[in-house]
């Protein structure tokens, strides 16, 4: 193995990580705003990918131009979930927690089961777009195009996420009532609309990566499942409800995964970041930026 | 000790002996091989459920890795039978001491996690194992291990031609799971599981050893899991990784404690008594379509008892609950 391949494994691996991050920092944020993980995280995403495949398939439109049509679409569906379904479960008398667990799950089977009830179970992806297929070379490493497009998506996506907490009203609305739901009622800052909107803001930010995604992934029913874990880990890694380590978290996986593809057959190289993941919470109980 | 507690465990006994008895009468009746394997399978995921809700419904450590010594009980009662002969009664045996070592090393580290770290570390650390099992040659890798049929024996364990010798095998699983359960309630055990769950700060301050509690619930579920585990794989007579040790197997041991009652001595039984067969008829009635629907009325109906009975539907069944519905009925009469 040359420093070269080397090198082109870690470019590669930390272009991915840059989207785990963007894939994973939705579900940081609405467990940050709320304490509550939503295990149908992964079918928001497969949802977002389908959305970009039929905006395709049907109109021609190219995932770059979509891109923004989805987050939309997800934004007005995560809210819809959380008015629906997680504003009751958050009010649960008793065990809260399961409650949160199980219904966020429901909606998981519910949503893959739709999705292959309207969708089939066959496997789908955009044939032909403008950044598909194509590599490019910088100092000597060659890089998929789409997946450096994604990066690139992920790195402005956080960096408007930090500026919107920070210098909006509504992040601002957001900060305040993760740190204490019950004083920002006081002030008139309407609880369940806030978290409405967080949800909406959450499912947006999986939508954008769901149709970065779309361009170099096959779309299935089931694909969810297996981007689902890995936001579980990029997020606890990081520290439950830390942006930052959501984005932090998201590099250091693509990187592990990276490595460990190297070192071990491809079917082990999931093993390497939950080894990681293990030994972090292992010396830090709250992952790496974690308050808790 | 509180008379209306010993009077309420008491009371639990006879139902569970009455239903225990009732429930070994069925098969003389019900001849339907369908019927029969969906009752098999009932009784399985009631006696899992049970003992996942030992770990974390009483002691309150949320498990959804359980599948790991599912699949560890499978596996070590298969290899032992395949490789050398070992019938499986010693393979259970030792199928379940294997999983009660395993789950109190990994508690060793992650009995000090919280919350969803917990959790998600369960996760992880099943999904490890289900990889190696796919990379492990001598056990099958993913090609797994095909228990070879060799005549109806109880020695060998295996009933090729009936369900019935399966059906009181699970009965008694179930039964066992149940009197383990029952009996730990009102043991020094049952108090410092339940006072871990509640508050382990206040619990370790007044003197209730806090990580041994959850080692002790750890060993005492993952033991009784692998025996399941055990049972399973001598019923379907072929084990893969993914077929023992999958994801789903987790969740599946935890949803009848969940939908039941969490934490309750009866949830998991009532939870599988209706999730069991309801999962079963709609997968033979609408899901071989492959169309999904299965799916739909499954994660709608576990959406539903979540939100509705966060409690599970235990509460519907208590003896005060039916009195309170029958004197508000007759309050409505009166007016």
């Amino acid at each position: 193995m040359t420093a070269e391949t080397i090198i082109q494994s870690l470019a590669s691996g930390l272009l991915m990580g840059l989207l785990y991050g963007l894939i994973a920092v939705g579900l940081a944020l609405i467990f940050g705003l709320m304490d509550v993980v939503n295990f149908a995280h992964g079918e928001f995403l497969m949802i977002a990918m389908y959305a970009t495949f039929f905006l395709f398939a049907f109109f021609a439109i190219d995932p770059l131009l979509s891109a923004p049509l989805v987050a939309a679409a997800l934004f007005v569906f995560g809210a819809v979930v959380y008015l629906l379904i997680v504003r009751f479960a958050v009010r649960a008398k008793a065990n809260a927690g399961m409650v949160q667990i199980f219904s966020t799950f429901g909606l998981a089977i519910v949503m893959r089961g739709l999705a292959q009830y309207f969708f089939t179970p066959d496997y789908r992806s955009v044939t032909h777009s403008w950044l598909g297929g194509k590599t490019v070379s910088i100092a000597g490493i060659y890089l998929p195009v789409p997946q450096l497009v994604g990066a690139l998506v992920a790195i402005a996506a956080f960096g408007a996420l930090y500026l919107f907490i920070n210098r909006t009203d509504f992040g601002r609305a957001l900060e305040a009532t993760r740190e204490d739901a019950g004083a920002v009622a006081l002030v008139g800052i309407d609880k369940n609309k806030v978290f409405a909107l967080g949800w909406g803001l959450g499912a947006a930010l999986v939508g954008l990566a769901g149709a970065v995604m779309a361009i170099f992934f096959y779309i299935y029913p089931d694909v969810g499942a297996s981007f689902a874990l890995i936001a579980y880990v990029t997020v606890a890694l990081g520290g439950f409800g830390s942006v930052f380590g959501a984005f932090a978290g998201g590099i250091i996986v693509g990187l592990v995964e990276a490595t460990t593809a190297m070192l071990l057959p491809p079917s082990l190289k999931a093993v390497g970041i939950y080894a990681v993941y293990l030994l972090v919470v292992f010396v830090r109980p709250r992952g790496l930026f974690g308050s808790m | 000790m509180d008379t209306a507690f010993a009077e309420r465990r008491r009371r639990d006994l006879i139902v569970a002996v009455v239903l225990a008895a009732i429930a070994a009468t069925v098969p003389l009746f019900v001849k339907d091989v369908y019927v029969q394997n969906i009752m098999v399978l009932t009784l399985m995921w009631g006696a899992l459920s049970q003992s996942w809700n030992i770990l974390s419904g009483y002691c309150g450590q949320i498990s959804l890795g359980h599948a790991l010594y599912f699949g560890i009980g499978a596996y070590t009662t298969a290899l032992l039978f395949t490789k050398f002969g070992v019938l499986p009664w010693f393979g259970m045996l030792g199928g379940g001491v294997i999983s009660a070592l395993i789950a109190m090393a990994l508690g060793y580290p992650c009995f000090r996690l919280r919350g969803h770290y917990f959790v998600i570390a369960t996760i992880v650390i099943a999904e490890i194992g289900l990889l190696l099992f796919h990379n492990w040659d001598w056990a099958g890798a993913a090609m797994g291990i095909e228990i070879p049929a060799r005549g109806d024996s109880w020695l060998k364990f295996q009933f090729p031609r009936s369900k019935l010798p399966y059906f009181y095998f699970a009965l008694v699983l179930a039964c066992v799971a149940w009197l383990v359960t029952w009996w730990l309630e009102d043991s020094k055990w049952g108090y410092w599981w339940r006072a871990v769950k509640d508050n382990p700060e206040a619990a370790e301050s007044l003197g209730v050893d806090v990580f041994n509690s959850k080692m002790g619930a750890a060993a005492v579920s993952a033991f009784l899991v692998a025996v399941g585990g055990s049972f399973y794989a001598q019923f379907v007579y072929f084990i893969d990784p993914e077929s023992v040790m999958g994801f789903q197997f987790s969740l599946l041991m935890a949803l009848p404690a969940v939908l039941g009652g969490i934490g309750t001595l009866w949830g998991p039984m009532l939870g599988a008594v209706i999730l069991i067969p309801l999962t079963e008829l709609t997968r033979s009635y609408v899901g071989g379509s492959g169309k999904g629907i299965d799916l739909i009325v499954y994660g709608g109906l576990i959406i539903a008892i979540s939100l509705a009975r966060p409690q599970g539907l235990i509460g519907l069944f208590s003896f005060k609950h039916l009195a309170g519905r029958l004197s508000s009925k007759r309050k409505e009469a009166v007016r």
